[in-house]
């Protein structure tokens, strides 16, 4: 709508500051309704569940992956194999970061040559996160054809990449975090927008 | 360079406090993945230099750390003391300090006198890890025992461990020693005291004179090579009553009535401390240390390997923050 409008910056009189509590974009049953989407939406993309492997990004993504997984089995009668991929390995800017990431585990134990691999994250933002799973995966084999789910994205690209299926499109104003919760390991289900330095 | 978590050096594990030894162990689980891949190769390292410096002879070891750096795509270079100038009378420091001209990150060195990793490491700017050193330490041997223990006990907290034999010349046992006090282990040496070092007990360790003793009480015993090549004085009368008295049997064990696991450091000596049945026994992970061993270095060398986030900083100005 207006593509040269920008928030303003901190030290302008306009800057408004954000609130410190994390905003709910999604609760938990409009979450569960958007992965339903998606579930369907990669079965429709790879027209069945045929040579079709789902990989899940940790951290969030490897949940994501497991309940898409288990709504395609639902509807479709079929337990579509499941991955888990830990990209730290493979991220570009390891020389720069530190203190050293925490890498977590990969579990691959499909072959994965010819087969239809989708992969399953969280938040899409500038894309490096799903540039160092295309290497890994690389590594692991040649598959037919690989797809990306992602349950927000939320702008911001940094590298030419695109999801094939997505939860939900977020603007989200610079500085802030989308944080996604699950209820593995974050106590409940949802997605909340946090303003910069505050937690969820 | 921001020192990582470890800090700039693996000198042993004296200086490690129990968070950091149990961060290494948990560093180490993804990395055995990464070794049963078809292509056992991650680009994490890519661009590091790397020296192993051996001034002792080493296969395991050096092989060991061969294989981590290359499967962490870091560009690794021997140098066997016994081939360098070394030979013509070079100093460590200053085959060191020429070696860091050639701008390398790391060193990885193995050298018979005690304390020389640190010395080393004290004045040159990479990244020092002791593959052993003298009768002091060697810090990945005694994390990879701890993670072998791990594997199978699931915890090290109340772990009875004993180490056997050569306790006065194993810098091994020193490593195993502080790693499992740290880590909540109770451990015991059992071997003759002609080859324990003395004041052992101020470790906090028990002492055993009777092998039967020893695997009467231990959950795990870490079997240790007869150093024979350190051996100037008389120690023991000879290998032959060695093994009668103190050699681990499968007699010895199974007298014990129950499931005792075998560790060794290797290279063994078959028929002296360890018998052939019991290295090769079904309570033997012998190979499992080694195969732990590729893991553990894997994890040293990513946490030692220096993040620059000054670098990050300058390209971003200032952002922090996890890409997506």
């Amino acid at each position: 709508m207006f593509p040269n409008a920008s928030f303003p910056a901190r030290d302008s009189p306009y800057w408004v500051p954000m609130p410190d509590t994390p905003v709910t974009m999604l609760d938990a049953r409009s979450l569960q309704r958007t992965l339903r989407r998606m579930a369907d939406e990669i079965v429709e993309l790879n027209n069945g569940t045929d040579d079709l492997l789902i990989v899940g990004i940790q951290r969030r993504g490897v949940q994501l992956a497991a309940r898409i997984v288990s709504m395609i089995a639902e509807r479709e009668n079929v337990t579509v194999p499941r991955g888990a991929l830990d990209i730290t390995l493979y991220r570009d800017d390891l020389q720069t970061v530190g203190p050293r990431p925490v890498v977590g585990p990969t579990d691959l134990p499909w072959d994965i040559d010819g087969k239809h691999v989708v992969i399953v994250d969280d938040v899409l933002y500038t894309g490096r996160t799903i540039r160092a799973a295309l290497d890994e995966l690389a590594d692991f084999g040649r598959p037919r054809r690989i797809g990306l789910a992602v349950l927000i994205d939320r702008g911001g690209r940094e590298l030419p990449i695109h999801a094939d299926v997505v939860g939900r499109t977020l603007t989200v104003p610079p500085g802030a975090r989308i944080d996604v919760l699950v209820s593995e390991l974050d106590g409940r289900d949802a997605v909340v927008q946090v303003a910069p330095g505050a937690s969820a | 360079m921001t020192p990582g978590p470890l800090g700039k050096d693996l000198l042993g594990l004296e200086p490690l406090s129990g968070d950091q030894i149990r961060l290494i162990l948990d560093t180490a689980e993804p990395f055995k993945e990464i070794s049963e891949r078809a292509i056992k190769k991650v680009p994490t390292l890519r661009g590091a230099t790397i020296v192993n410096l051996f001034f002792e002879p080493s296969t395991r070891t050096r092989v060991s750390f061969e294989f981590a750096e290359k499967r962490l795509s870091a560009d690794p270079v021997n140098v066997a003391a016994s081939s360098s100038s070394v030979t013509k009378g070079e100093t460590l420091v200053d085959t060191a300090r020429n070696l860091e001209a050639m701008r390398i990150d790391m060193v990885v060195m193995r050298h018979g006198a005690s304390g020389a990793a640190q010395f080393l490491a004290e004045r040159i700017e990479s990244n020092v890890i002791n593959a052993g050193d003298g009768t002091h330490e060697h810090p990945t041997q005694g994390l990879l025992d701890l993670l072998t223990l791990r594997d199978r006990f699931t915890t090290l907290e109340g772990l009875k461990v004993c180490l056997c034999g050569d306790v006065l010349h194993s810098r091994v046992a020193r490593s195993n020693i502080w790693g499992l006090t740290k880590m909540g282990a109770q451990v015991a040496v059992c071997g003759p005291r002609s080859l324990l070092p003395n004041a052992i007990d101020e470790m906090g360790v028990t002492i055993f004179d009777h092998i039967e003793d020893a695997i009467g009480w231990a959950d795990a015993l870490n079997v240790l090579r007869l150093q024979l090549e350190r051996m100037t004085a008389g120690y023991i009368p000879s290998l032959r009553e060695y093994n009668r008295v103190f050699g681990v049997t499968r007699e010895r064990l199974d007298r014990a009535g129950r499931d005792v696991l075998i560790l060794h450091p290797g290279p063994m000596n078959r028929g002296v401390e360890i018998d052939s049945d019991v290295a090769d026994g079904p309570f033997s992970v012998i190979l499992d240390q080694v195969t732990n061993g590729v893991a553990i270095r894997m994890a040293v060398l990513y946490l030692l390997s220096g993040g620059r986030p000054e670098l990050a900083e300058a390209a971003k100005g200032g952002g922090a923050g996890g890409a997506r």
